[in-house]
């Protein structure tokens, strides 16, 4: 049962992906794209992860996306770039076709292996997964979060100082 | 039953498709869009690899990830207003002053 519903939504997430790639108009792409990004967030949820999905959606499919869409109205792309929406296809399909096949490959020939930690399911229902989170993010990896803001304050930055009339 | 194997294929068919748009596209936003896509086909196989690991690494590392994806959009969509404010367009092909 549940790897036909597996199947369903990887279906949609690949024809969503499919629609972002080949829409001539980039509004078209932007809904396929949410749509990639709900299916994701149910593939999270899936993996026993409810605070990713909860973080994809407000995220990704809130924030990144409606930034998009505000932009594409902005600036009001016309008509006449729709006429020639793409170039240099058959190099483009070689080159991703032959990504496709190298990870295929991989993962077809090869075995997850690793270190395996203590965060077992039982444990992540048990604590809850954003307790985990929250105590992975702020005794193991404190040092990048702190960057990460700084990151994130340099960008607010750099964007209303790109984004200005005269600088 | 599903096992990681299953979510790392997803993740490798969305991967190339966003290589595919990234490479033939001439609209910058959906050029864009198609970077987003890839990002987040890598942050399906991280924590497809985390859950499968029983390790919480994986899944900070994701949110780590979507701190650099909102700040590229920040910054990337600033420089596209700015760049259509300059030309006119968002066409990658006249983005050549570079080109001899």
């Amino acid at each position: 049962m549940e790897i036909i519903f597996f199947y369903l939504v990887a279906l949609v997430a690949v024809v969503s992906g499919f629609l972002v790639i080949r829409c001539q108009s980039p509004v078209n792409s932007a809904l396929g794209l949410v749509n990639t990004f709900f299916c994701l967030a149910i593939f999270y949820v899936m993996l026993h992860a409810p605070f990713m999905a909860a973080i994809q959606i407000m995220v990704y499919a809130g924030a990144i996306m409606v930034l998009i869409i505000f932009v594409i109205m902005l600036l009001n792309l016309g008509e006449a770039e729709r006429k020639r929406y793409t170039h240099g296809i058959v190099w483009s399909s070689i080159a991703s076709l032959l990504v496709l096949f190298n990870v295929i490959f991989f993962i077809k020939r090869g075995r997850v292996t690793g270190a395996e930690g203590d965060i077992t399911t039982f444990m992540v229902e048990s604590f809850g997964h954003t307790e985990l989170i929250g105590k992975a993010i702020f005794t193991e990896f404190l040092l990048p979060f702190e960057i990460a803001s700084i990151l994130l304050l340099v960008a607010i930055v750099g964007a209303v100082v790109l984004a200005k009339k005269e600088v | 039953m599903i096992s990681v194997y299953h979510y790392m294929t997803v993740s490798a068919i969305l991967f190339a498709m966003g290589t595919y748009g990234v490479l033939t596209r001439r609209n910058a936003i959906v050029i864009f869009m198609c970077i987003e896509l890839m990002l987040n086909s890598v942050n399906l196989t991280f924590i497809a690899l985390s859950s499968h690991l029983q390790s919480m690494d994986g899944q900070v590392f994701v949110m780590f990830v979507m701190v650099v994806a909102a700040a590229e959009a920040a910054v990337g969509l600033a420089l596209m207003i700015s760049f259509y404010r300059n030309r006119e367009s968002i066409d990658v092909d006249d983005m050549n002053l570079l080109k001899l």
